[in-house]
């Protein structure tokens, strides 16, 4: 068997060699030549934004019009004094931290439960899964509209409760917005992440259900010793993408909370860049800000791959 | 391979930046301003206001088919601002904009996107004969004038004479001249349950929204006075402290609601008044029966004292203008006093002219609904016009929703607090 196996290295001493390097070569052009309009896109959206981004955090900068010559003095690390010392950048980390706390857990839980139980067979099995996934391709304007409806001060859910109603209420209440809208995204992308558990579970191996069965394991048992592990991989992306999607919350805080209301209580990072650098004309202080949540966050997805993966 | 595709990528990368550096050209001011030639303007989405608007480039593309005027909506966004100042940083704002927020002019002055109208032969000497003592306060601190005073919607209170009635209120007398009063007068509208809301003006935080609770109550209350006046914040006085107390109980005692309504409150019946300019006239004609009064006061100051909020918006020229002559004749011809007589009649908006109530008496006559708006349009406060203002409003807009929508502060501190903030942001600028 290992006889018949030969590495690349090993090709290149035969005879042959040179046409094989000449195949080699041109497989090697093809494949750059595919990646390359992907590579463009990540330069031009990405690579060389952020570069500009890291440049004018170092800067006194605002955007100007074409020709006008506007000083843009090297100012050190002012604007991440400024971003480190606002109250208001504060309260928006701590903000996501709640978001976090609340989204993460809940999405992980959720969505592998739900995914367990779609893979099931049961009646209606196709209806159920669309019906989690609409929400994640419905529009957000107009799932904020039906959250306001049901969650304003006068909304079907304070009607519901009555004198039990929370005042103020849930939307325009400090200690609620933003667990609130926690779990308006949670059921928002719930759909998203119980496919990503769907297509996971469909390699876990039915013999070992069947042998866990003949060792009489009940269904606890089976999705603690079977399904947790057999679907680590796919719990190690959802947390991150979860953590990625969340310190990056801008719509919701946005549209529900009327611009991260009350009183900054549902602000986000990324709403405070958008009001600082494009309503009120600091894109220092907003780069600034962007680099430290591009830091945070790579810092957190990177302990949460670690620690999901220890036990593999 | 990967080194030579990785330089290829550099190259790419560098044209492509080349590329875009070069389309963010300028033209040459001195040329500009002597070059005439065909223009873009761009006008609000106003229905009034765009039939008014395409019937006058229609008129002047008429009289000058060698330098014809394309009309345009400003490009959708949040707001008009974010879009022109979108419009500044890519070299493709219209050569006019005839929505120009007094309050961003400082701002759009500092990207150098706006062409100073003193460069013109006359063009301070224009502005100052139309709209006469009520253009120096559209001075830049430069002693320029980068925009030109075009239009006001002074803002007074509407009130849905329905829910008046509905809730035993006399609707062709509404109580609503002092603080006492008004207050007396909304806690009878939400107690009686005619309506959800006394009044529901925008509780969010967005800099611009103080416009219309705090900025027309206080120009009333202290007789005229800006947010800031001589490098000073004027706001963290007896008449501040009023204003910001009088909304407070409103808040607090829930005759104003702290939630944002998504949609017009003062329509759809859910409150019985709001603050708005005369462009409400012809918005509610079919939807309310309404009356109008000033805005109160705390000890209820006759009607003919009484100032207000303009919610003014000027005519700017951007620099991104090519043909700055054309541009300028525009500017005037759309200002002249025949325009201005059509703008009224299409909006009902008022012109930012001296004497206005006397100059279209026969219009006031057809139209008495518009006569209250114009007599306040003689006491009208505009925003400062300095740099950061939009800073300080944010200060300002951050400490009135902690206080006094939320209750979080007393209202006395959060304004001295916000005082504090906007004399560092004056000393920053």
């Amino acid at each position: 068997m290992t006889l018949t196996q030969s590495s690349p290295r090993a090709a290149t001493t035969r005879p042959g060699a040179p046409a094989g390097r000449r195949r080699g070569h041109r497989r090697a052009g093809i494949g750059t030549l595919f990646v390359t309009p992907y590579l463009l896109y990540v330069l031009a959206v990405f690579a060389i934004p952020l570069g500009y981004t890291v440049w004018i955090s170092f800067h006194r900068f605002y955007f100007t019009a074409p020709g006008a010559h506007a000083p843009s003095p090297w100012v050190g690390f002012a604007n991440y004094r400024d971003v480190l010392t606002d109250p208001v950048v504060g309260r928006s980390f701590l903000n996501i931290g709640i978001f976090l706390v609340i989204n993460v857990p809940l999405t992980v839980v959720l969505a592998l439960v739900l995914a367990t139980a779609l893979n099931a067979k049961m009646p209606f099995r196709s209806f159920f899964r669309a019906a989690y996934y609409l929400p994640y391709i419905t529009a957000s304007v107009a799932l904020v509209a039906v959250w306001q409806f049901l969650f304003g001060s006068d909304g079907l859910v304070n009607h519901a409760l009555g004198g039990l109603a929370p005042d103020p209420s849930w939307l325009v209440n400090t200690h609620l917005a933003m667990p609130m809208i926690a779990l308006f995204v949670t059921w928002k992308q719930l759909g998203f992440f119980v496919m990503l558990y769907l297509a996971a579970l469909q390699n876990v191996g039915k013999d070992l259900y069947e042998a866990a069965s003949v060792d009489g394991a009940g269904p606890v048992r089976k999705f603690w010793s079977i399904t947790v592990p057999g679907v680590r991989p796919a719990t190690t992306l959802v947390t991150v993408y979860a953590i990625v999607t969340g310190a990056n919350l801008f719509s919701e805080p946005y549209l529900l909370t009327g611009g991260g209301g009350p009183d900054n209580s549902s602000t986000s990072p990324v709403l405070l860049m958008y009001q600082k650098g494009i309503e009120q004309g600091h894109p220092d202080f907003a780069a600034a800000l962007g680099v430290v949540l591009v830091v945070l966050v790579l810092a957190v997805s990177l302990i949460t791959r670690k620690l999901s993966e220890r036990g593999n | 391979m990967l080194r030579r595709t990785a330089s290829a990528l550099t190259v790419i990368a560098l044209a492509a930046g080349t590329a875009t550096a070069c389309a963010r050209s300028a033209p040459d001011p001195a040329d500009a301003a002597r070059s005439r030639g065909p223009i873009t303007v761009w006008l609000s989405n106003n229905a009034q206001e765009l039939q008014w608007g395409e019937r006058m480039v229609a008129d002047w593309n008429k009289a000058h088919p060698d330098q014809r005027v394309r009309a345009q909506n400003i490009p959708a966004g949040k707001t008009s601002e974010e879009a022109i100042s979108a419009s500044i940083i890519a070299g493709t704002s219209a050569c006019l904009v005839f929505n120009t927020s007094p309050a961003s002019v400082p701002q759009f002055q500092k990207q150098a996107g706006l062409v100073p109208l003193n460069d013109f032969p006359g063009g301070a000497k224009y502005i100052e004969s139309r709209s006469g003592s009520l253009a120096g306060q559209y001075r830049s601190e430069d002693g320029k004038y980068y925009q030109l005073p075009w239009k006001s919607n002074p803002v007074m209170i509407l009130y849905n004479k329905k829910l008046f009635a509905k809730a035993g209120l006399d609707p062709e007398h509404p109580k609503l001249a002092t603080y006492a009063q008004f207050l007396a007068t909304s806690r009878t509208l939400v107690r009686s349950g005619a309506t959800d809301a006394a009044i529901w003006p925008a509780p969010s935080s967005e800099f611009f929204q103080s416009w219309f609770d705090f900025y027309p109550a206080f120009a009333a209350e202290s007789g005229g006075s800006s947010l800031v006046e001589k490098g000073e914040p004027r706001f963290d006085s007896p008449a501040g402290r009023k204003v910001a107390d009088f909304w407070n109980t409103l808040y607090r005692e829930k005759l104003a609601p702290q939630e944002l309504y998504p949609g017009d409150a003062l329509a759809d019946g859910k409150a019985a008044m709001a603050t708005v300019g005369p462009w409400a006239v012809a918005a509610y004609k079919d939807k309310i029966d309404w009356g109008v009064v000033p805005v109160p006061t705390s000890d209820g100051r006759p009607a003919s004292e009484i100032h207000t909020f303009s919610d003014q918006k000027s005519i700017g020229m951007f620099s991104a203008c090519k043909n700055r002559a054309t541009a300028w004749d525009v500017m005037k011809f759309a200002t002249s006093e025949k325009e201005d007589g059509a703008f009224l009649d299409a909006t009902g908006q008022m012109p930012v002219r001296e004497h206005l109530a006397s100059l279209y008496s026969g219009y006031f006559a057809k139209n008495p609904a518009y006569k209250p708006f114009a007599d306040q349009a003689q006491r009208e406060v505009e925003v400062p016009n300095v740099a950061g203002s939009i800073d300080m409003w944010q200060a300002f807009r951050d400490a009135w929703t902690r206080s006094v929508v939320f209750g979080r502060q007393s209202p006395s501190s959060a304004l001295h607090d916000a005082a504090a903030k906007t004399r560092t942001i004056l000393g920053e600028y």
